[in-house]
């Protein structure tokens, strides 16, 4: 069955400072894809869901995963780590999450391997992507975040969803 | 009761009960000029529809209030109580007489001219002296409803005093007259389509407890769940008759457009139709009305011959047309016959080979149905003659699209000299459609019921089997061969079906069958088609998706897609996608063998390039190449010339010792495309796919039996210099003039649009002389018209007879663009009205053909 989180003050953050908006600071759902950290505007965000049942589709593009049904309404899921030019997941793994966003009306799942918290980060603190960047990631990618050790790419949503 | 009388009832009844409350608002705020001008208007409008309908009487009463009415609002009357008064016991006198019409259809006899009296002394400003009496008593009822509710009774004691006029009128309603009347409510379309939905997804809902239930043994629901089965069951049948219309709405128009058509051809016609009041979906209806009406409209033009041919024929003088619907299981028949001269099979086969579309030994095979099912094919028309009504190739193509959009299938069946008969079968609903569902390479997949025939299960023991001819898989069925498919295969899926035991999925897709190989089928389920989403929109194979009863998701196949992907009755050609925008996925085809001068570069797939855009095939020794800021050049015949890598990258000492250079020149300007090697020449015809698109191809075609990418010119002219194109003294020379492009091939569209756009012309191009002709007739203007000669349907030859014969654009300069350029053919091209002729590629004498033509002012 589904498991469902809904978003909004995810359970079980590290209290850095609450959740709520500031005016400088976005709020991203960060998650990992092949290990790398990408964050998604928190805004943008419809549900998140656990590993879904998800119908492959014939001959579309290859970063189309299938669909899924979310409370009768057909989602189409992206694969983010082929969105992202990234190898496949290694056979074993326990499946992907869904985030899913809504564009034009029509529902889209992001495929992640790993949903982590809901984070406010200062608008300021936001880099723009490096030059060097590969360029789909350029493409995908509003800036980069330092998160700690990490570095955190912000996804732009409207891109990502720009197949085809 | 007359249809267009019950709308006026209810209309008026509308507008009768909205009047009272307002004259009672205007009564008390005689200044509200927003009130007044709504009263007048709703009196005003019951004034015009009786004088339409001839109700005399009813028209008289509200005259009067209308001339009352128009004084209060020129400001030329102050609003009176008298005069409100007298105003409502004309609204009474006309609702005694809507009831009456209500009842009997018919006006009552009655007599209201003291009534009228009244209203028009007030209206000519005098305080009259009968209405002196109302007012003393007007007062009291009409002040003491609060509220304006139930007037009829409390404005009767006027009309009272007011003599005769209206109690008559008041005591004719039967019982339940007045507030009963019209059975009928008007709801917006958007609350039917709002309610249709959400049944749509209850009865997803009921299948996926069904499903549960199925599976569970916890029968204590099972009762329950029945009557919900049942109750969503009947809700849905009632949503959907709410959406139900008589066919014979879409028909209503036939009649008079065929008298029409019989003045104006000249011929005698008799329509018949049956059938009339055959239901189906409002969605649909709207769908197939004009494919319909295109029908009717050529079977009375090429259909029918004239009335001395058809005695000559030894038929009656009139024609007859005949339109027959009818349910059939959850479809719907419409059959357009017309006893007519039929389909020339003879001048199908001359079309067929002139468009080279099948080969004379394909056509001595062909058993004559699949012959006339050509007809189907985009911009074919075989009728001799364009006439104002029809024949311009454009039709039978169109209307094919738009019944297989709604998953419909159409049929001719013809006779020659006896007729011909369109048999259309179309789904009664698009909201619902029952699918069998079917598993392929470990998917599932649901097919739309309508186009299925029937199961053979195959491999198993006593079974069918499977053979093969070559690679291809048949099915011998009762005799007769059956070309089959393999879904898996179809759609890339991993494991093919094992074939030795298997389900074939007999399939029909207008007349042409089709097996389709699945690796098990399950239930048949009543689905709600989906759209799938817009990123999947260029996957024809599907239809759409949808939820099944266990809350997956499924694909449903579209079997008008598959067998277009199969070759399989492949009649859905080429222009008719391509108004549907959807260009990737179709091939391009001219019909003219193109010189095409093959190379490779950077990959192993050969590229290709229509060689009268080469100017010169050159070696550059490596040395000769120079680099300027980091572009190579090399000096070339006393001038620089920019050279272009085709493969992306260049690296000088990488370089072989002699560079190939295929050298592209425009008058002062040079540019060479640097290749890896030239493969050969070849003649061919043009059938570009431009499925694998990507910057700087075309698409691909295949040539030689090998897959070649045919090279976008212009993009790799724009990769040399910023400005190939952007001359400034040719900009001038456009001046934004606007120029019409007519030339089927979107290969050669994608060279000529950018060459003439960039001499500053404003450029519009269409893929046939029929789309000219619509643009024509929709009232563009143009400065000029390019054409190709060779087109399928409709050549330039017969687009610039057309052209020249009437209309707008007559006297345009009318220029040919054409590949053949023997002296005869540019006489023919003269004598048809061409301006100039010139020859494919040549941008330059084109352009100077531009100047020319639009510098003086030329008539043909």
């Amino acid at each position: 069955m589904q498991t469902q989180t809904t978003t909004g003050p995810a359970p079980g953050l590290p209290a850095r400072g609450g959740v709520h908006a500031d005016a400088a600071e976005d709020i991203y759902l960060t998650l990992t894809v092949a290990d790398q950290l990408c964050g998604v505007p928190v805004l943008a965000i419809r549900d998140v869901l656990g590993v879904q049942a998800i119908t492959r589709i014939p001959l579309a593009p290859a970063e189309v995963a299938g669909s899924l049904n979310l409370r009768g309404r057909i989602v189409t899921a992206i694969d983010l780590r082929c969105r992202l030019g990234l190898p496949p997941r290694v056979e074993g793994h326990r499946g992907a999450m869904s985030v899913v966003v809504e564009r034009d009306g029509e529902l889209y799942s992001l495929l992640a391997d790993q949903v982590g918290e809901v984070l406010p980060l200062p608008r300021g603190e936001r880099a723009a992507n490096p030059v060097t960047l590969d360029a789909v990631w350029r493409d995908v990618s509003n800036g980069v975040h330092r998160i700690g050790e990490r570095l955190l790419i912000v996804i732009d949503v409207e891109r990502i969803l720009a197949i085809g | 009761m007359d249809d267009l009388l019950a709308d006026f009832l209810t209309e008026t009844n509308e507008g009768l009960g909205a009047l009272d409350a307002a004259l009672v608002r205007l009564e008390r705020a005689p200044e509200d000029m927003a009130t007044l001008s709504e009263v007048f208007r709703i009196v005003h409008t019951i004034k015009g529809t009786c004088g339409f309908l001839g109700l005399t009487r009813m028209e008289g009463v509200a005259h009067a209030a209308e001339n009352v009415l128009g004084r209060y609002r020129d400001g030329a009357l102050r609003v009176t109580q008298s005069g409100i008064s007298a105003i409502l016991g004309a609204i009474d006198c006309i609702r005694g007489i809507v009831a009456a019409l209500e009842g009997t259809g018919a006006e009552p006899a009655g007599d209201d001219s003291a009534l009228i009296a009244s209203l028009d002394a007030i209206a000519s400003g005098e305080a009259a002296p009968a209405p002196a009496a109302p007012i003393a008593v007007a007062p009291a009822p009409v002040a003491s409803p609060p509220a304006p509710t139930v007037p009829p009774v409390t404005v009767a004691p006027p009309p009272a005093a007011l003599p005769p006029a209206a109690p008559p009128a008041s005591a004719e309603p039967e019982p339940g007259g007045v507030n009963a009347p019209p059975q009928t409510i008007r709801v917006t379309v958007e609350v039917l389509e709002g309610l249709m939905m959400l049944v749509s997804e209850l009865v997803l809902t009921r299948n996926q407890l069904l499903q549960l239930s199925r599976n569970g043994a916890d029968s204590a629901f099972a009762v329950p769940l029945q009557r919900l089965s049942h109750i969503t069951s009947d809700l849905q049948e009632g949503v959907m008759k709410t959406r139900m219309q008589p066919i014979g709405n879409a028909w209503a128009k036939l009649p008079r457009l065929v008298r029409d058509l019989g003045v104006e051809l000249g011929k005698k016609i008799e329509l018949e139709m049956r059938g009339a009041e055959t239901e189906l979906d409002r969605q649909v209806l709207e769908l197939i009305k004009d494919p319909l009406t295109h029908m009717v409209r050529n079977s009375a033009d090429h259909g029918l011959e004239t009335p001395e041919q058809r005695i000559a024929a030894g038929k009656p003088e009139a024609g007859r047309i005949m339109l027959n619907a009818s349910h059939e299981g959850g479809h719907i028949i419409i059959e357009i016959a017309d006893d007519g001269r039929g389909l020339n099979a003879e001048r199908i086969r001359q079309k067929v080979l002139a468009q080279g579309l099948a080969t004379e030994a394909e056509l001595a095979t062909m058993p004559e149905r699949e012959i006339q099912r050509f007809i189907f094919r985009a911009g074919f028309s075989t009728a001799a003659a364009v006439t104002a009504v029809s024949g311009r190739g454009v039709g039978m193509d169109v209307v094919k699209t738009n019944m297989e959009r709604i998953g419909g299938t159409i049929e001719v069946r013809s006779k020659e000299g006896r007729g011909t008969a369109f048999i259309v079968k179309i789904p009664l609903t698009l909201a619902i459609v029952s699918t069998l569902i079917v598993e392929a390479g470990g998917e599932r997949f649901a097919i739309p019921q309508i186009g299925v025939v029937e199961l053979v299960r195959v491999g198993g023991e006593g079974a069918p089997q499977l053979e093969r001819i070559k690679d291809s898989a048949v099915l011998r069925l009762r005799d007769r061969l059956l070309p089959l498919v393999n879904l898996s295969g179809l759609l890339h899926l991993d494991s093919p079906a094992k074939e030795e035991s298997a389900f074939v999925v007999v399939t029909q897709v207008g007349p042409h069958v089709f097996g389709i190989i699945v690796d098990r089928v399950f239930d048949t389920e009543e689905i709600v088609v989906k759209p799938v989403a817009p990123i999947l929109r260029h996957v024809t194979m599907f239809s759409g998706n949808t939820i099944l009863g266990d809350g997956s998701v499924i694909m449903i196949l579209d079997p008008n897609g598959i067998a277009r992907a199969t070759g399989v009755g492949a009649e859905s050609g080429d222009g008719e996608a391509e108004r549907d925008g959807k260009r990737q996925a179709v091939a391009h085809r001219s019909d003219q063998r193109t010189a095409l001068l093959l190379f490779r570069a950077g990959d192993a797939t050969p590229k290709a390039v229509p060689l009268g855009l080469i100017a010169r095939l050159e070696d550059v020794e490596r040395e000769r190449i120079e680099n300027a800021g980091g572009r190579p050049l090399v000096q070339y015949r006393g001038k620089l010339m920019p050279l272009v890598p085709l493969s992306g990258h260049w690296e000088q000492p990488l370089a072989p010792e002699r560079q190939p250079v295929l050298v592209f020149s425009d008058g002062e300007r040079t540019m060479g495309l640097m290749v890896d090697e030239i493969l050969d020449v070849v003649e061919e015809r043009l059938v570009i796919d431009g499925a694998g698109e990507r910057p700087g191809f075309l698409g691909t075609t295949v040539i030689g039996g090998k897959v070649t990418e045919m090279l976008d010119t212009a993009w790799w002219l724009r990769q040399a210099g910023e400005d190939w194109f952007g001359h400034s003294a040719e900009h001038e020379a456009g001046g934004g003039r606007r120029i019409l492009l007519v030339e089927d091939s979107a290969f050669f569209r994608n060279l000529v649009i950018p060459a003439i756009g960039a001499a500053g012309y404003d450029v519009t191009a269409v893929a046939d002389a029929e789309e000219a002709l619509r643009l024509r007739e929709a009232g563009l203007s143009f400065d000029a018209i390019i054409s190709d000669i060779a087109m399928p349907g409709m050549d330039g030859i017969a687009l610039a007879r057309a052209l020249r014969e009437a209309g707008a654009w007559r006297d345009l300069p009318l220029i040919a663009l054409t590949g053949r350029s023997d002296p005869a053919d540019i006489e023919r091209g003269r004598a048809a009205g061409f301006t100039d002729y010139v020859a494919k590629f040549d941008r330059a004498a084109l352009l100077e053909s531009l100047r020319q033509c639009l510098s003086a002012p030329v008539v043909a």
